[in-house]
């Protein structure tokens, strides 16, 4: 019989996605963890294992005190089920990371091995050239690597616990400049209980001499991640950093929410990329990450640049806007997105320009892909303040749908104060073609792989602004969390 | 060509039916090509000559509703269009899609690796295979910047036409069957599809040109003329029918025969 398939079924996009989630082990390791619940004992437990100075258990405890007083956003395209805040730990570490991160030699080889299989090696001599990196499990940070070679170039790199207790000033100055306690409600909560993150300090005039990357890593059960990054580019500095996530398959749901502030003065780049591959849950919706990040750049000083670059593949629910406010005059925001949901995952992403300096230029592409049951919306706002002269933006929007069941949300918003502000939106919506892809079977090209061709060339633009290493690994991963969404 | 046990043949299509969307365009369509052999099929516009290729290539749009199609051992209909393909039959798009973002290179590479995998050959790396596209590109007037650029977004006409010429001499196929290659070509175009065709018959690959371009017809030497009508091969001969055609026009075709016999 001929191999035809009826035109509604777009046939070979089917086989791959059922391949299992390949970070999504279990490491047997012994924890310290708090037990479930949340009150204000267990910030001031939080804050006591961390041995966190006085100002910073005021921080979290009026935190608290303001995320009591907030109930949970509801204005996303999402069903989200209730989360119980009660239910969750909210400190789980190693137990042989108890004393606060060691030198790589001593780390429990368990962990070294958990990011080995995750294909992040920590140790320096294993690593090609380049990329420096800091582990997160669970609620702590296993390892930093290169930062004898960072301090030499006087970049500080460490985890954010790290930071606290060996660079306070910096901390309090920055800590919640950008993301306000009161942001939201997800922003207060990480307030609140942040156990660990990254921290990135370049001083004036300084290019940072590798690749910084962050590596976080969920392993515990109902355990909630809250980690806490911050980066500070002294003028005329610049800094390329990564992020990467992965979590175990598990049944149940697991919350994430994060908190990232990049502050950027005069003449500073801040280039932030993240590939996001939380456990995505499996076909019928169970299990999987809720990504409830909040993530915003300052560009405090006059021709400061900062450019978020991410691609989403994984994460049941995603809900995240990594956003620019463009104070300085002549500064520049960007924000590249690939979103891809699949199955049963929702994804509500985007981002906010906020236009407040003289001649602020920004950028927008976003690229959502919807495959399965999934949804995608793109939520972006910009906005030109009254003081912002000669405000410029361009969005462009592209959503491709694989199959009939699947869909692409798009919610623009603009609030321009000014009649000379320049915003510009462009939109499209494609469904993957069944003549391209019946062009690429008759050259020998099987669906699978003309199905990634055809969806890595959609995402090219993005993939483009991605660092090197990064670029591969980003398409390989469009390559399966898409498989089987053809055919 | 239309002797239906032909055990040198490469092609072998007898009693084809197909239908699009419900409807009966190819009604029993039966022809031969032995490696080498040119054939040149006419016809009215909505005789079925493009079905022909699409439902030899197995899109899944054409449903096949009886007869049978090999090439070589292989038994066509069968296979999915990818199988088509690594079974060595080649289709010159009447209209190539585009491929938004994807490079050409990195497209005709990717084609080409799966088709030398399938036979057994090792994978060619990057700079090999660039070297091997640019001159191939320069044979059949494609320039060169169009190989960085993506799958035939923004090309005219033409250079999509001599993009599927590059991909017929870097592909190598047993079976080519080139749909309207000519359209959208200028003289040089039409010349290096004549070129083409010329060298690909030496190497043995047998081809079907649909054409309604009587120069070009005349240019390539075909071994035989076919006309399609109404979905079936209403009249087999060589040049002068093709000549006949060109006159006289399809609607009073088998009376051109006769006066041009």
């Amino acid at each position: 019989m001929p191999a035809l398939q009826p035109a509604a079924t777009p046939a070979p996009w089917k086989q791959v996605l059922d391949r299992p989630y390949e970070a999504g082990f279990i490491t047997d390791i012994e924890s310290d963890a708090l037990p479930p619940g949340l009150d204000e004992s267990t910030i001031r437990a939080i804050s006591a294992r961390k041995r966190e100075p006085q100002f910073m258990l005021r921080w979290r405890l009026a935190a608290y005190e303001r995320w009591l007083t907030m109930t949970p956003p509801t204005w996303a395209r999402l069903q989200i089920d209730p989360i119980d805040f009660q239910a969750l730990s909210y400190y789980s570490a190693p137990k042989s990371l108890a004393n606060g991160p060691r030198s790589l030699d001593e780390v429990d080889p368990k962990l070294l091995e958990t990011y080995e299989k995750l294909k992040v090696p920590l140790h320096e001599r294993a690593r090609l050239a380049g990329v420096a990196v800091d582990a997160v499990f669970d609620s702590v940070s296993v390892g930093t690597t290169f930062r004898e070679q960072l301090a030499a170039a006087g970049v500080i790199f460490c985890s954010m616990s790290h930071a606290v207790e060996h660079h306070p000033e910096l901390v309090e100055r920055y800590l919640g400049t950008v993301v306000p306690v009161g942001d939201n409600f997800y922003a207060a909560l990480n307030s609140a209980v942040f156990s660990d993150g990254s921290f990135v300090y370049v001083p004036a005039g300084v290019r940072c001499p590798m690749e910084l990357s962050s590596y976080f890593r969920i392993n515990a059960r109902n355990t909630g991640q809250f980690e806490r990054t911050l980066i500070i580019a002294e003028a005329g500095s610049h800094v390329s950093y990564l992020e990467g996530c992965t979590a175990p398959q598990r049944d149940e749901h697991q919350l994430h929410a994060a908190v990232v502030e990049l502050v950027a003065h005069d003449d500073a780049h801040i280039k932030y990329s993240t590939v996001q591959n939380w456990y995505p849950g499996d076909a019928e919706g169970r299990g999987g990450i809720y990504n409830f990040v909040t993530k915003r750049g300052l560009c405090a000083g006059a021709r400061s640049h900062i450019s978020w670059t991410q691609v989403e593949t994984g994460s049941a629910i995603t809900w995240k806007y990594p956003s620019v406010v463009l104070r300085g005059d002549d500064s520049r925001g960007e924000f590249q997105s690939i979103a891809v949901s699949h199955h049963r995952q929702q994804a509500d992403t985007g981002t906010k320009m906020i236009h407040l300096g003289r001649n602020t230029a920004s950028r927008i592409v976003s690229k959502g892909i919807s495959a399965g049951h999934a949804h995608n919306s793109y939520r972006g706002l910009v906005k030109v303040a009254p003081t912002a002269v000669g405000a410029r933006n361009h969005t462009q929007c592209d959503s491709l749908l694989i199959g009939p069941d699947c869909g692409a949300h798009t919610f623009p918003t603009v609030e321009a104060a000014r009649s000379d502000a320049v915003v510009e939106h462009e939109a499209t919506t494609t469904r993957i073609s069944e003549e391209r892809l019946f062009y690429c079977q008759q050259r020998g090209i099987d669906a699978q792989e003309a199905a990634a061709l055809i969806v890595g060339g959609f995402c090219q633009d993005v993939i483009d602004a991605l660092p090197m290493e990064f670029a591969l690994e980003a398409k390989a991963l469009l390559a399966v969390s898409l498989e089987g969404a053809v055919g | 060509m239309t002797t239906t046990q032909d055990h040198t043949a490469v092609l072998q299509v007898q009693d084809l039916a197909v239908e699009v969307a419900g409807r009966p365009v190819l009604r029993g369509v039966t022809l031969a090509l032995r490696p080498g052999q040119v054939a040149v099929l006419m016809g009215a516009n909505g005789s079925g000559k493009s079905t022909l290729g699409l439902a030899l290539a197995g899109h899944p749009h054409y449903q096949v509703t009886g007869g049978q199609a090999r090439l070589g051992d292989a038994d066509l209909l069968a296979l999915d269009a990818t199988a088509r393909s690594r079974a060595g039959l080649f289709l010159s798009f009447q209209s190539p899609p585009d491929i938004p973002g994807v490079r050409n290179n990195l497209f005709l590479r990717t084609a080409l690796n799966a088709l030398r995998q399938h036979r057994g050959q090792a994978q060619i790396d990057a700079y090999d295979f660039l070297s091997a596209a640019r001159a191939e590109a320069a044979r059949v007037g494609l320039p060169e910047a169009l190989l960085g650029r993506a799958v035939n977004e923004g090309y005219s006409g033409g250079e999509r036409k001599r993009n599927e010429l590059l991909q017929l001499a870097l592909l190598q196929p047993k079976v080519a069957v080139l749909d309207e290659i000519d359209s959208g070509l200028d003289v040089d175009g039409v010349r290096a599809v004549a070129a083409m065709v010329q060298a690909q018959r030496e190497r043995g690959t047998a081809m079907l040109v649909v054409s309604h371009y009587l120069h070009l017809i005349e240019s390539l030497e075909p071994d035989a003329v076919l006309r399609l009508d109404a979905g079936r091969i209403a009249e087999t001969g060589d040049v002068a029918l093709a000549r006949a055609l060109a006159r006289e026009g399809y609607r009073n075709g088998s009376a051109a025969v006769a006066q041009a016999a």
